[in-house]
């Protein structure tokens, strides 16, 4: 038998491990993008926040626009008036993740090649206040609570079953078990599609080159297009566990700044870095939270991951499994 | 035809070297001045001064700042709002513990602490490059909201975690508190703007800006003609931390009055910082100032023609006002990714032909 503290903070560390996967769901959406066309899309988080408003819209049969047709023209519309089962609301979310990718390639990135990097970063900025506004606009902005059918509260299984081994029953969440599945899933179902799929290829051949993939006739807007529709797609799993754990509203497009300190620890271009980023800063800011925490005022959730990925960043300056930096004059 | 180089003649080496070598441009300036110095003050009310002009300067402050770092020196900072908040928070300790000294001194050594912490976390400026190092600075931000939110040392143990601003008056008349009168509150921001961007505008073309730029264009070669990036680097950030807490102490002081610093600094803060310096134009100071007004009167005209043009209610408007200003930013990047301050090159080549382009 171990001592209590040690069981406590095994505990602590098991669940920063779970919210370590719900951090590289998210930080998962911005490597795809960033490899595929070099842009730090900082409208991730928002792309997560607009996919959970619209999936609970449709769930619930909202009628878009109400607020403002309402406004405008004086009606009182709310509802259509019937409700979805979640697995089609998720397809027709996933629907409209996908015509939202083709626009943002139609309207904005098509007119930004070659920008520099700073300018395609305040661009996504300018659509993450854009998605925000429209989101809200669309669908209200009141607090929904969402609910496709995944497991939540605490796991009795794990409980029961540490408890009968320990002699300390382990509280973990269901939903964070779920989480930690599917994103383990849709990794292999990534890998998988880059490795052996067409499309993967061309994919992998637009992180590699530019210029040589458009070379070789691959077209770039489609691969664009394809890639923000994948991320769109994580972007609507990472919503659905978010939005399940904490109710959908404003606070769901935070979880983007949640994600760059991961991408930092992992290196911008690499998927298991984010996986691995993802899982060091879940338990080490459980850890310190737990341990540290409460010696000078607690909430140190906030701040902890920018700094250990700063210091860290201080000793590898490409993260950890990022391409290594070669600089020429 | 009036705006032109040919036949102003310039005999010595300062009047070649001047800011302005047009004789329009030196005119237009002074008049600039003039207007602003000499008929705001009487005509300000205090809607104009809350709404309009005193955050238009505060922020022109805080954007020149930013546009020494990011635009001049190419680091790019989203630690705006934290460093704000330095200054803000270390004027507002100035402030209550040695009351009897001039807030013009506090607001300037709010400057001068905020320089120090720049400077701190600047350092990893030296090994971080890039978009690794806005993400960096992020830490800066969290971790300094949190403290000012935490310790309650910075803010007094007051009950509420709040900092409000005591009454000073500089020269006789109130600058801070309730009974501040609008033009005494726009003329204090005024003066320490004029001074800053002469200051700004100065140092850039000379040898630091020179310096800053060259680091800014690749710092590997800037390193191999003689430029150390050590100094180099850690001087913008400086300079540019000095700039954004004198904005962040003024922007406490004497516009708001009272602060909290997760609302008033947060992360949002340094983004319509940041935002202002891209639509403004990089690496220019007209452009800083272009960004700071675009980017106040902006909600300002929306508000009015949403709320109280089309009538519709104040959340939906706001949410409204969301999308227009991400759009626009995002339509503003691809027609003018250089920002208002190109527009204005571009207007001035063309003046310079007019009427007989060629």
């Amino acid at each position: 038998m171990l001592p209590d503290q040690i069981l406590f903070a095994l505990e602590v560390t098991l669940n920063g491990l779970m919210a370590g996967v719900m951090y590289a769901l998210v930080a998962l959406g911005f490597v795809l993008i960033f490899k595929a066309s070099g842009i730090f899309n900082y409208a991730q988080g928002v792309l997560a926040l607009f996919a959970a408003l619209t999936l609970v819209g449709f769930q619930n049969g909202q009628i878009p626009f109400a607020h403002l047709i309402n406004a405008t023209f004086g009606t009182n519309l709310h509802t259509f008036g019937w409700t979805l089962p979640g697995i089609v609301a998720i397809a027709l979310t996933a629907g409209v993740m996908v015509l939202l990718a083709w626009l943002i390639e139609r309207l904005v990135l098509k007119h930004l090649v070659n920008q520099p990097p700073i300018i395609l970063f305040m661009a996504t900025i300018g659509l993450a206040y854009f998605l925000e506004g429209l989101g809200d606009v669309m669908w209200g902005a009141d607090i929904k609570t969402l609910d496709v059918g995944l497991p939540q509260g605490i796991s009795e299984t794990v409980e029961s079953a540490t408890a009968a081994l320990l002699g300390y029953g382990f509280f973990i969440d269901n939903l964070d078990i779920v989480a930690t599945i599917v994103a383990v899933i849709l990794v292999a179902t990534l890998t998988i599609f880059s490795q052996y799929s067409k499309q993967g290829r061309a994919l992998r051949a637009v992180a590699d080159d530019h210029q040589a993939a458009l070379s070789v006739g691959i077209s770039l807007r489609f691969i664009w297009v394809l890639v923000w529709s994948i991320a769109g797609f994580v972007a609507l799993v990472a919503g659905i566990m978010w939005g399940t754990k904490s109710g959908v509203q404003f606070s769901l497009s935070l979880i983007a700044l949640k994600a760059l300190p991961v991408l930092m620890l992992g290196g911008f271009t690499s998927i298991p870095g984010a996986i691995v980023g993802g899982l060091i800063i879940g338990v080490g800011e459980k850890l310190f939270e737990f341990t540290i925490g409460p010696m000078i005022g607690g909430a140190t959730e906030n701040w902890f991951a920018y700094v250990l990925a700063l210091l860290f960043l201080v000793f590898r300056p490409q993260g950890l499994f990022g391409e290594k930096i070669i600089e020429r004059v | 035809m009036f705006y032109r180089e040919a036949g102003d003649f310039k005999t010595t080496y300062p009047e070649d070297a001047q800011t302005f070598p047009i004789q329009f441009d030196r005119v237009r300036y002074y008049a600039v001045l003039a207007i602003a110095f000499g008929v705001i003050p009487f005509f300000i009310n205090d809607y104009w001064a809350n709404a309009v002009f005193v955050p238009f300067l505060i922020y022109a402050i805080a954007a020149i700042g930013l546009n020494i770092l990011t635009g001049y020196c190419g680091q790019v900072s989203l630690g705006t709002g934290g460093f704000m908040a330095v200054g803000a928070y270390s004027c507002y300790k100035l402030m209550t513990s040695f009351p009897e000294v001039s807030i013009l001194i506090h607001v300037l050594l709010a400057g001068g602490i905020t320089a120090c912490v720049g400077v701190l976390f600047g350092l990893p400026s030296l090994r971080i490059k890039g978009f690794y190092l806005a993400v960096a600075t992020l830490a800066a931000q969290f971790f300094l909201v949190w403290l000012f939110n935490k310790v309650p040392w910075f803010y007094n143990y007051s009950a509420s975690g709040q900092i409000n601003s005591p009454e000073r008056t500089f020269l006789g008349h109130f600058v801070t508190g309730p009974n501040t009168s609008a033009a005494a509150k726009y003329l204090f921001c005024l003066v320490i703007l004029f001074a800053l961007a002469w200051v700004a505008r100065n140092l850039t073309r000379g040898a630091v800006g020179r310096k800053w730029m060259a680091i800014r264009d690749m710092d590997i070669a800037a390193e191999i003609i003689g430029v150390n990036p050590l100094t180099a680097k850690l001087s913008a950030f400086a300079v540019s931390s000095f700039f954004i807490g004198v904005a962040g102490a003024l922007f406490f002081a004497v516009y708001l009055g009272a602060a909290e610093v997760g609302e008033v600094f947060g992360i949002n803060k340094s983004f319509l910082v940041l935002f202002m310096v891209i639509i403004g134009g990089l690496g220019s100071i007209f452009g800083s100032f272009a960004g700071a007004a675009f980017l106040v009167l902006l909600p300002v005209f929306l508000k009015n023609v949403l709320v109280e043009g089309m009538g519709w209610p104040t959340d939906l408007a706001a949410h409204i006002e969301l999308m227009i200003v991400g759009g626009l930013i995002v339509v503003f990047l691809i027609l003018e990714p250089h920002g208002l301050a190109q527009l204005w090159r571009v207007a001035k080549e063309k003046l310079r032909l007019w009427p007989f382009p060629h």
